[in-house]
């Protein structure tokens, strides 16, 4: 029976031979078939396991400072801890969790799969970069128990390096064997993406998806290596007294500020460009409509990627850069909110006269597009140094970037989950709850984030723990935001969860999606895809050139890997 | 130059070993451009505290052994040359030409840490350490020295991993574990090529200053 | 794309043939480079000394690491790290180069503290 032809019913269970469909999650069992398989598809399921341990460690940080937050004064934990619980959070929840969030599961999953690959380029190194992954976590769970950093995740200088009494040799190491596992997986998907894609998938031909990917990994290559850099300097000034940032003798703090976020700035695209990609293959889906604009949805992956190295500047603006070079960076960053603004376009046209349902995944799209919009506007905000003066270092400034980075990135992880979880276990989810769940997600996240950006501009700084009366009534807000934000966060991974267990089996192509992926059965065999596909179509063809989608029909009119 | 070899070379998700060799190519090059930014940006933070602080840097620049960061980088030029020979032999199928090279990279990877090991000491001995007891006068002079212990250490930290990637591979030839169309061969060349590049860069950085 | 190596040396002597020049070139500038460090140019010292690194970095990546093959791809991985680097270094210069002078590292000196706070304390 050939795995590659497209059924529209759901498979029952009592219609499964056993031993007829050989999956990648029966190939093999055991333990060690796990720790030490070269499956693409094991190993990002591995991932996700990594991925939320630290979700929840992130979680548990940010529940402390909520707690802390919820009165003004300090009453949960001591000043000390409170700086540790910050620290915690933006360490593990920016490069223990989003950074490898989409890249690292979904994309290790649909990279191979999207291309019509049997594999990733290099399997053992995809596997050595977990272990890197899972033994910077261990590293960095290590100096947390043994008391913590304090310095913040950014390490600014001269606290990390001359005063700070913590454990910030250890938390920098952790920090860069992380990074060594995200420069191995950046070259794996470059690799892949040059060498590997099926015969026909040119490379105006790949889902948006795969560009979004290849986009991230060029980043990954490009910036994470300076980050390693950065932080030798600091441990090196820290542990052995090698005098770099030092100002007593003439180094430059603000020069290390320069290195940190040459990194971590384009390390907020690696964050978001692969969201962007999820997001073009769920509303092209569930709007039945090819995408609108095509190639410039392509050109301003490129754009973000390229440009995102040329705007480090906007956090430094406050901090003794100089006006001339901080004006250059300002304009830089309204240059870079262009092809930003271009994909919400073309994402609000694909929209535009489908036949739109709402199933999970979609409402998790819809909730992006809003929150990642707002956030990018209060980018360009921020962007402008003289409003930047005014909130620059305060909630306006966490706020943004949280809209961004939890109401963007993650809302677009929980998104494409439940859009790919079928293929991914072979398993459909009860759609009420998981519609549930998205709406009380963005509801959720606005209660926790909103408030933030008016306490933000009233004065309130961030990383503070006491705070005057009047900011109050924001704080309580956010908190109580945050109960319903966890609820939607956990709802999830209940009935994720108990779909592996009860769900009803899901067959190839449950939504009639007609990305390669589909075209093989859920979940994969082993080698991806039982006969090599062969491409003869461009992606997203969800209806003719001339004429828009149908109500009739739900059928797709062609799909990228088959025969129309 | 036998196929029969070729399947075990080969190995999934490639389906000829051509591929197979490009992309191991492709793919090291890509991680040697992320090398190079780390590289990179050490050499800025040199070169905006030289742009900064010129005189101190001059003055920590005399101080570096001329003589045997001469010829530590002789020594590097020369394992670069066994190197390139050792991996086209290889590919070529000349396994005793590719033997003895790759064994003489190994052996001038090996004297080029033994030339760094006395260095260090000679440095050492001459308090070159920045902190309290630093010989010269000038407070950005330590962070010269910072920087060359530093660079110079992560430096020889990428030697040693060519060595050890060198030795490996030269042994599983040598025992016929991994045949010489392996991409392995030129993944590596390229790797010390890369060692050797940093090398020519941080020698006119550390040693060369000063010195009129 | 040569994967294979069909149009490549295949002789011992031709591989060294090939090689040896190279080696002998980078040798040759790693001398000139050295002596002329100790001839007075004031700036152009280093000028001088990083132009030279920067031919035998070219002379390493073209013949050594076989830039010199027709692989477009493999120049273009070589080429952006390269652009990279630029943005990286004009970037941070712009901002260096134009400082006010109250806002330049070493112009105001901090109290110095007889012991430093922490520094060399706590390794781990």
């Amino acid at each position: 029976m050939s795995g590659d032809t497209a059924r529209i019913e759901r498979a029952g269970p009592e219609e499964i031979t056993p031993g007829e469909r050989d999956s990648y999650l029966t190939h093999e069992t055991g333990i060690l078939s796990w720790l030490l398989t070269e499956d693409h598809k094991r190993i990002a399921l591995l991932y996700m396991f990594g991925v939320t341990i630290f979700f929840f460690i992130g979680g548990a940080a940010a529940v402390v400072m909520r707690l802390e937050l919820f009165t003004p004064g300090s009453d949960v934990v001591e000043p000390d801890t409170y700086n540790r619980m910050f620290t915690l959070h933006g360490i593990v929840m920016v490069w223990f969790f989003l950074v490898p969030l989409i890249p690292n599961t979904l994309g290790n999953f649909l990279l191979p799969l999207m291309i019509g690959a049997r594999d990733v380029a290099f399997p053992r190194i995809n596997l050595a970069s977990w272990y890197l992954f899972m033994t910077a976590g261990m590293l960095l769970i290590y100096a947390w128990i043994a008391g913590g950093v304090d310095t913040g995740w950014t390490f600014y200088t001269p606290y990390s390096t001359a005063f700070a009494n913590s454990h910030v040799v250890m938390a920098a190491l952790a920090v860069i064997i992380a990074g060594f596992s995200s420069i191995a997986t950046g070259v794996n998907f470059i690799a892949t993406t040059h060498m590997l894609r099926a015969p026909g998938m040119t490379w105006f031909r790949l889902p948006l998806f795969v560009w979004a990917i290849y986009g991230t990994s060029l980043v990954m290559v490009l910036a994470t290596p300076v980050l390693a850099a950065s932080l030798l300097l600091i441990a090196a000034e820290h542990a052995l007294g090698l005098p770099v940032f030092d100002p007593a003798r003439g180094g430059d703090p603000v020069l290390f500020q320069h290195i940190f976020w040459f990194y971590s700035h384009p390390a907020v695209y690696i964050m978001i460009l692969p969201s962007f990609g999820v997001i073009s293959e769920i509303v092209t889906c569930f709007a039945r409509r090819r995408v609108f604009g095509y190639n410039f949805m392509v050109y301003a992956i490129l754009w973000i990627a390229v440009v995102g190295f040329l705007v480090w500047g906007h956090h430094m603006f406050v901090a003794g850069q100089s006006l001339y070079a901080s004006l250059v960076f300002s304009f830089l960053s309204f240059v870079i909110a262009v092809p930003s603004a271009i994909k919400v376009f073309n994402w609000s046209f694909t929209l535009y006269r489908g036949q739109i349902t709402f199933e999970p995944p979609m409402l998790y799209a819809l909730g992006f597009i809003g929150l990642f919009t707002i956030g990018g506007l209060t980018g360009l905000w921020v962007a402008a140094v003289p409003v930047d003066v005014h909130v620059t270092d305060t909630y306006f400034v966490v706020a943004h970037f949280h809209f961004i980075m939890v109401g963007g990135a993650v809302t677009a992880f929980y998104g494409g989950l439940t859009f790919w979880w079928p293929k991914i276990t072979g398993r459909l989810y009860p759609m009420g709850w998981a519609r549930f769940a998205a709406v009380l997600m963005f509801f959720g996240f606005f209660f926790t984030f909103f408030p933030m950006f008016i306490m933000g501009y009233l004065g309130m700084p961030r990383r503070y723990q006491v705070y005057p009366e009047e900011f109050h009534v924001w704080h309580v807000m956010a908190s109580s935001g945050a109960v319903l934000l966890a609820v939607a966060y956990l709802l999830p991974m209940g009935f994720l969860g108990l779909s592996i267990l009860r769900g009803a089996r899901a067959g190839d192509n449950p939504w009639d999606a007609t990305g390669l992926e589909w075209c093989t059965s859920s979940p994969p065999p082993r080698e991806n895809f039982r006969t090599p596909p062969v491409v003869r179509e461009r992606p997203y063809l969800y209806h003719p050139d001339a004429i828009g989608p149908g109500h009739e029909t739900r059928e797709p009119h062609r799909r990228q890997g088959q025969q129309s | 130059m036998s196929v029969s070899g070729t399947a075990e070379a080969l190995h999934e998700p490639w389906r000829s070993l051509r591929r197979q060799r490009e992309g191991t190519s492709f793919g090291t090059w890509v991680f040697l451009g992320s090398e190079l930014m780390m590289f990179g940006g050490l050499v800025l933070i040199y070169a905006v505290n030289r742009a900064l602080h010129p005189d101190a840097f001059t003055a920590g620049g005399r101080e570096t052994s001329l003589i045997y960061g001469t010829v530590n980088t002789a020594v590097l030029l020369t394992s670069s040359l066994t190197m390139a020979v050792g991996s086209e032999a290889a590919r070529a199928g000349l396994r005793r030409l590719a033997l003895r090279t790759l064994l003489a990279t190994i052996a001038l990877g090996c004297t080029f840490l033994a030339v760094k090991g006395f260095e260090y000491n000679e440095d050492i001995a001459k308090g070159m350490i920045p902190g309290p007891g630093f010989p010269l006068e000038e407070p950005a002079a330590q962070i010269f020295w910072a920087l060359y212990w530093i660079m110079t250490a992560l430096h020889a930290l990428h030697l040693t991993v060519g060595i050890g990637l060198v030795s490996i591979f030269t042994y599983q030839y040598w025992k016929l574990e991994r045949l010489h169309q392996s991409p392995a061969f030129e993944g590596t060349a390229l790797y010390w090529h890369l060692v050797d590049i940093i090398w020519i860069f941080l020698y006119p950085l550390f040693y060369l200053m000063g010195r009129s | 794309m040569s994967g294979l190596g069909e149009n490549l040396p295949q002789t011992a002597r031709e591989i060294w043939r090939r090689a040896v020049p190279v080696w002998a070139a980078l040798t040759l500038l790693l001398g000139l480079t050295c002596g002329l460090a100790f001839v007075p140019l004031g700036s152009g010292n280093v000028m001088v000394a990083l132009f030279i690194a920067v031919i035998k970095a070219l002379l390493v990546a073209v013949f050594f690491m076989h830039l010199i093959r027709p692989d477009p791809l493999l120049r273009l991985a070589g080429a952006a790290a390269l652009l990279w680097l630029l943005f990286m270094f004009t970037l941070t210069f712009s901002d260096i180069l134009t400082r006010p002078r109250p806002m330049q590292p070493g112009t105001v000196t901090p109290r110095t503290f007889d012991t430093p706070a922490a520094s060399g304390v706590r390794a781990f």
